[in-house]
């Protein structure tokens, strides 16, 4: 049986974080991660660290023995420093272990069960487990599919559907009217999704995304204060402050640590039609990074009449407050009034961000789709030893397809079989 | 009143195998059918086996069924299909003469000891405090039996269509059993309708066979059971031909008086089996289909144009096929039609084919919403096998989705259900890289001699095979060899020191038992047979092995049998979508539970608490 493992605490950012690791090879990792594993239930601190001896953390280690262990199987849990980052690397550590993946929704709790390790107490608790999952489960998809990896997923599992359905194509209905040689076109529709798959796999790293930052784009008319207000949030003349409308022609960047989080503020050139050719290459430059950015600050004193469109998440001021008698919702970065309150109310945003989109969800994302690829590599090889190995091939496909599964949701012989006949004229 | 244990109605091939295994296991059994002339008769095409068909077939005869032998004695032209591709997936088909068939599978199950032929139409059952009790015929004659399996195929509700003219009938020029139709109606089975159709037969004197491309049987055939070894019948070619732009113009032309397409038929049919209708519609760039043209018979003129088949007019029929190369004299000897018929939804079944809610009452084949021979055969042999051990007191005999195709289209049918008439493929079994045709003796014969449904022959058959087999393992596996031995008889191979045995050898994709054989020459002692099973073994070993874990974690979860009176309503939790598939489903299994659509891992653990907790009642 697989060895299993996953944050056992609360996601996101905390001070300490558990991640629990059941199963037959939970204490074999153990011994790879650290120089001696402590007795069982004797809480003990170890350095752990990375096959090129890289140091991961220092952490409380604690080792159950089966049957004595929570989920009756041999357990291991380690107790780590909370930070996203530290929690990524060892998940990612122990996705690579042999025998070891996430662990499903309510699987540590499926276990004890199996093995009689639950009390009745516990076993009506499980109502709330099917709640939480499913609630999880609906939002999990929602995310997938309603944000900027929607697009490329549903493209993914259409390319998959169909390299699946030619090679099946032509195992189960070689006695009919279908191409004999479907190498070419499933070569290339999985050379697609690995590339993409590639892409997708490094942008996912949170820990990248702390590393380079979060941007937020200063976005709003020439001369509406955003430079000042870079200057202010800076601390020092960043950028080039004057009062005649379009001083600022490049984008010009401050990093800021704001509450633990990374964050870069972009001062964009004013945001207005210009027959200035250098200005107009400025606006366009300053169109795209602030679309780009996780957040942008529109300073504005007309909200109808904005150059983007702006997001869910965004944020509307009135500039300048220090020039009108609007004391409430503005900001003016000459006199530092409504600063802190900006700066409080972005790092709210993306603390939330970070809990949200970090751990679980992505990790589980990632280790999908880290694993889809390799076996699409492993298709590759098989497909070059011809016809002969369709059967095999299609089998590491199979695979493949169901380490992807956890993204895009299950596809049965059924979606296989659906594309075999819309695609082929099949009967005797 | 006569007395049996089991009484099987309809004598297709869901009923021949059933009264077969029931009779086997030592129960006495009764074949019901309308005729004797109706046993083992081929209602569609001449051919037994193919795709995932021909996996069927092999595991029928696994288990001392029928099937397998009668085909290998009517068999008049073998091919294995995929013979270029991995073993998995190699299927053995073949055409049928239909007498042959026919009288064969009569003789053998005149031959078949605890088996009586009953001749009659069923159209009641004896119904005693909820659970059957045995069958009424026309004739007033009437049989007790505690256990009846129904195979009534097309039988049910069958309306025959061509063109515009409706007939009730279960096949051509057959009466529909109507009152049983209705007796059924009381059991208040969900039923549903599907359709399917047949081409016309055409006389083959009337063919210019001189002008058409032939298609010969494999030169070595493949038989489908593991006890044949030659051929009994003369061996014949099947004739190809073309449909083309004045053949598809006619149809075309002629569409809204199909009954298919003139709106008479509700039915839904098989994609993989459409009518030329429907291929000329759905396929309009294509402007040309194969046409296999298959002898019916050594003895008969007939002919089965394969590929189509038409709810068209007769006369629109016959100016289609003389517009076809080869076929401008063709006479038509019998028209082409669409049968639409009642099924019932699998899904009310469990995994021993039984109505849990009709003590004793099995239903095998079409009649189930599947379509083919073997698909039927293979359910026959379930309901029968499950049938006789009810009556002598033993544990159900399931099968698995990991052991046999025979375990995938039970589970398919019971869990999924069907949208259209359903039929294997090997694309429908995930561990297919094991369910192989040439291991299905090894995979359940054993499990047919515990229950006592395997004669001698084929238990030493296959005792013999596995003490070989053991030996050429044992033989590849205790020795290793190092690279540059390897290498010494011409395999390439990597020199990165690491020592490999025989078996590990040959699964590397371009070695076969002839290169390693100069390793050893005990090797070469091991017969022929044995070296291609032992190949075939190490070609998948990686993946089988990577297989094992899912497997074992099906068979834990089939454990987890879900007693019939458990109440899933009364789980706490469950959402009311899932509550509500769950109840009309009913798995039998945690297996089969996990394998709903939208079950989660959660909810599987709440289901198994229950079971715990139930147990745990009981014991105490
Ligand atoms: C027109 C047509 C076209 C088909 N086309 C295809 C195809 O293209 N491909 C394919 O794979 N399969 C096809 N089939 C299906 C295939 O023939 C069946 O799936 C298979 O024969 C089903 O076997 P069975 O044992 O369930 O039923 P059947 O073989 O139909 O046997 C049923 C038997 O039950 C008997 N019976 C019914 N009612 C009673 C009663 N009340 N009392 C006593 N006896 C009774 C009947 O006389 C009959 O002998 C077709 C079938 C038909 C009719």
């Amino acid at each position: 049986m697989d060895t299993i493992y996953a944050l056992a605490s609360a996601q996101g950012r905390a001070g300490i974080s558990v991640i629990r690791v059941s199963g037959s090879q939970a204490h074999g990792s153990a011994a790879r991660l650290m120089a001696d594993v402590p007795q069982a239930r004797v809480a003990a601190t170890r350095v752990l660290r990375v096959d090129n001896g890289d140091i991961l953390d220092h952490a409380l280690v604690l080792r159950f023995d089966g049957p004595g262990s929570f989920t009756g199987e041999d357990v291991m849990e380690y107790h780590i420093h909370g930070s996203i980052s530290v929690q990524q690397a060892l998940l990612n550590w122990l996705s690579q272990q042999p025998g070891h993946r996430l662990a499903e929704p309510g699987e540590f709790t499926r276990r004890a069960m199996e093995n009689g390790r639950l009390d009745l107490a516990q076993v009506e608790g499980l109502a709330d487990l099917i709640d939480a999952e499913t609630e999880a489960q609906r939002k999990q998809a929602v995310r997938v599919f309603s944000g900027a990896l929607g697009e490329r997923v549903e493209a993914w599992r259409s390319k998959l559907i169909r390299a699946a359905a030619l090679l099946e194509a032509t195992i189960d209905f070689a006695d009919e009217d279908v191409p004999v040689d479907v190498t070419p076109e499933v070569t290339e529709l999985l050379t697609a999704v690995e590339g993409d798959l590639d892409r997708e796999i490094r942008g996912s790293f949170v820990a990248e995304r702390i590393r380079s930052g979060f941007e937020v784009a200063i976005v709003g008319p020439p001369n509406a204060g955003k430079s000042t207000l870079l200057n202010r949030l800076a601390g020092r003349e960043a950028a080039i402050t004057s009062d005649i409308a379009g001083t600022t022609r490049d984008v010009i960047e401050v990093r800021m640590d704001i509450n633990g989080l990374p964050i870069s503020f972009l001062d964009t050139a004013g945001l207005r039609d210009s027959t200035d050719e250098v200005e107009v290459i400025g606006v366009a430059r300053a169109m795209e990074r602030a679309e780009a950015a996780d957040l942008r600050v529109f300073l504005t004193t007309d909200p109808d009449d904005l150059p983007l469109v702006p997001k869910e998440i965004d944020i509307i001021l009135t500039p300048k407050v220090d020039l009108t008698t609007d004391l409430n919702s503005g900001i003016s970065g000459k006199t530092g009034q409504g600063v802190d309150e900006l700066l409080a109310g972005i790092s709210e945003i993306f603390s939330e961000k970070v809990a949200q989109s970090g751990s679980a969800t992505h990790a589980r994302h990632r280790s999908a789709m880290l694993q889809t690829k390799d076996l699409l590599v492993e298709t590759q090889r098989t497909l070059s030893q011809g016809s002969a190995a369709y059967d095999i091939a299609a089998e590491d496909l199979r695979t493949a397809i169901r380490a992807l599964e956890a993204l895009v949701g299950r596809i049965g012989v059924e979606t296989l079989l659906n594309e075999i006949f819309a695609s082929f004229c099949l009967g005797k | 009143m006569k007395h049996f244990d089991v009484v099987v109605i309809g004598g297709g091939h869901a009923g021949t195998e059933a009264a077969h295994a029931a009779a086997r296991m030592g129960v006495r059994t009764a074949l019901v059918t309308m005729s004797e002339s109706d046993i083992g008769v081929m209602s569609c095409n001449p051919a037994i086996g193919g795709l995932g068909k021909g996996h069927l077939v092999r595991e029928i005869d696994a288990l001392d069924g029928v099937m397998a032998r009668v085909a290998d004695k009517a068999g008049i032209q073998f091919r294995l299909l995929n013979r270029r591709k991995g073993p998995a997936v190699q299927g053995p088909r073949a055409q049928a003469d239909r007498d042959v068939y026919r009288h064969t599978m009569l003789a053998e199950t005149r031959a078949q000891s605890n088996l009586a032929i009953v001749t009659g139409e069923v159209v009641d059952f004896r119904v005693k405090g909820g659970a059957i009790a045995g069958v009424v015929l026309k004739d007033g004659t009437q049989l007790e039996a505690t256990r009846v399996i129904l195979t009534s195929g097309t039988f049910l509700r069958g309306v025959v269509h061509i063109g515009d003219i409706a007939r009730s009938g279960g096949r051509f020029g057959e009466e529909a059993s109507v009152r049983l139709a209705e007796r059924i109606d009381d059991f208040g089975l969900p039923l549903g309708r599907l359709k399917t159709g047949t081409p016309p037969r055409l006389d083959g004197r009337t063919i210019r066979w001189d002008l058409l491309e032939d298609q010969p049987g494999d030169d070595d055939p493949t038989f489908f059971s593991f006890l044949t070894r030659e051929t009994s019948a003369r061996q014949v070619s099947c004739g190809i031909t073309h449909t083309n732009e004045l053949t598809h113009q006619i149809i075309r032309e002629n569409l809204e008086r199909s009954a298919m397409y003139g709106g008479h038929i509700d039915g839904v049919g098989p994609r993989y089996c459409p009518s030329i209708e429907d291929k000329i519609v759905r396929f309009a760039d294509k402007d040309s289909h194969q046409i296999f043209l298959e002898p019916e018979g050594l003895k008969s003129d007939l002919i089965y144009p394969n590929g189509i088949s038409t709810s068209l007019p007769q006369d629109v029929q016959e100016s289609y096929v003389r517009s076809i190369y080869g076929l401008e004299q063709a006479v038509i000897v019998q028209p082409g039609y669409a049968i639409e018929y009642d099924y019932v939804d699998p899904r009310a079944l469990d995994a021993t084919l039984a109505l849990p809610t009709v003590k004793g009452l099995y239903l095998a084949g079409q009649v189930n919403g599947t379509t083919g021979y073997e698909e039927a055969a293979a359910q026959g042999m379930v309901a029968g096998l499950n049938a006789a051990r009810d009556v002598q007191g033993g544990e159900p005999v399931i099968f698995s989705r990991s052991d046999s195709y025979i375990g995938v289209m039970v589970d398919d049918l019971t869990t999924r259900g069907v949208t259209e008439p359903y039929r294997m493929f090997t694309s429908r079994a995930e561990f297919r890289l094991s369910l192989r045709v040439d291991n299905a003796d090894q995979r359940l014969t054993p499990t047919g001699i515990t229950l006592g449904c395997v004669g001698q022959r084929r238990s030493e058959v296959l005792e013999d095979k596995m003490a070989r087999l053991d030996s050429g393992r044992h033989a590849l596996s205790e020795q290793t060899f190092t690279p540059s031995q390897v290498s010494a008889v011409g395999i390439r191979i990597n020199q990165d020191g690491s020592k490999r045995t025989g078996m590990q050898l040959l699964a590397f994709p371009d070695v076969s038992f002839a290169e390693i054989e100069r390793l050893d020459p005990r090797f070469s002692a091991i017969d022929g047979e044995i070296q291609r099973q032992l190949e075939r073994e190490a070609l998948y070993a990686n993946y089988i092995e990577r297989q094992q874990r899912d497997i074992e974690a099906l068979r834990r979860d089939e454990a987890h049998v879900i007693p019939t009176d458990f109440d899933f309503a009364a789980l706490n939790g469950l959402s009311s979508e899932l509550r509500a598939k769950l109840t009309t489903t009913r798995p039998g299994s945690l297996a089969q539970a996990a394998r709903i659509d939208g079950m989660t891992p959660a909810a599987l653990t709440l289901i198994l608490a229950r079971l715990r907790q139930r147990s745990g009642k009981q014991s105490a």
